[in-house]
């Protein structure tokens, strides 16, 4: 059972990113993205960690995609790609880096052959475990997490409002 | 059947290699920006991975610091993408180029 959702998540997720990085209109990619965050979220809860599925579902697809599409349209019509390449031969290049690359950890997980999982402790990944260790161990970064929110926020307001008008 | 640790971190690696690939071909500054997050999906897929391998809860709260950023990040680069589209009327990387030596 594991096996199958796994396989259909995997599909769904690398098609997902041939289509990010092979679709001519922005919107295509965009929407493929939504289909890796999409199968990435599935293979989060068949981890065990159901909090972090939500929040991809919520943070990612909700938000992120959705912010990605705006800009998209705002910035509409003009925002295709000339074809020709300006460093010859990146294209090819690109790729054989990437291979090359996917070459070496391929290499690494075959030395190490990873055991099988064991079963996920009661409770794991539960809002409620996340959560505790967010406001237990972890909650100064938590708390510095909200104050790189908030830069966030004043930071896209000063950089995206049109020059020459006063906030 | 279960399915092995490695089969999750092998999917994270070509999925961060798509990404990869991503950056270094398209031009468009948009799209850079989606592989780029693709990436880093695939390394949260990876941390989520060894979280539950090891049984422990740090690779999760890692991976929700991990989103925090990548929202901020994109909020910011794409008030910067709108920004150079506002003056230079491209969102093309190669016409980009005044800091070129």
């Amino acid at each position: 059972m594991e096996l199958i959702i796994f396989v259909a998540a995997a599909i769904g997720a690398l098609a997902g990113g041939v289509g990010v990085i092979a679709s001519r209109p922005p919107v295509r990619s965009a929407l493929s993205l939504l289909l890796v965050l999409g199968s990435l979220a599935v293979l989060y809860l068949a981890l065990a960690a159901q909090f972090i599925a939500a929040l991809q579902v919520i943070i990612y697809a909700g938000a992120i995609v959705v912010l990605f599409l705006f800009v998209i349209m705002l910035l509409h019509a003009r925002t295709g790609e000339a074809r020709a390449e300006k460093l010859r031969g990146q294209r090819t290049a690109a790729v054989l880096l990437a291979a090359g690359f996917l070459g070496v950890i391929v290499a690494v997980l075959r030395s190490r052959p990873g055991a099988a999982l064991e079963a996920a402790p009661e409770g794991f990944g539960t809002a409620q475990a996340v959560g505790r260790a967010l406001f237990t161990a972890y909650v100064l970064p938590f708390e510095l997490a909200s104050v790189v929110l908030l830069i966030g926020i004043m930071a896209a307001v000063v950089i995206g409002r049109p020059s020459g008008t006063r906030p | 059947m279960t399915v092995p640790v490695g089969a999750y971190l092998a999917l994270s690696a070509a999925l961060f290699a798509l990404g990869f690939t991503g950056v270094l071909v398209r031009r468009n500054a948009l799209v850079v920006f989606m592989s780029v997050e693709l990436m880093l999906n695939s390394v949260n897929l990876s941390f989520i991975a060894f979280a539950r391998q090891l049984g422990a809860i740090e690779g999760q709260v890692s991976v929700f610091f991990v989103m925090v950023i990548a929202a901020v990040e994109v909020v910011v680069g794409l008030a910067i993408i709108i920004a150079i589209f506002r003056t230079r009327d491209t969102v093309d990387i190669d016409d980009v180029d005044l800091l070129r030596g």
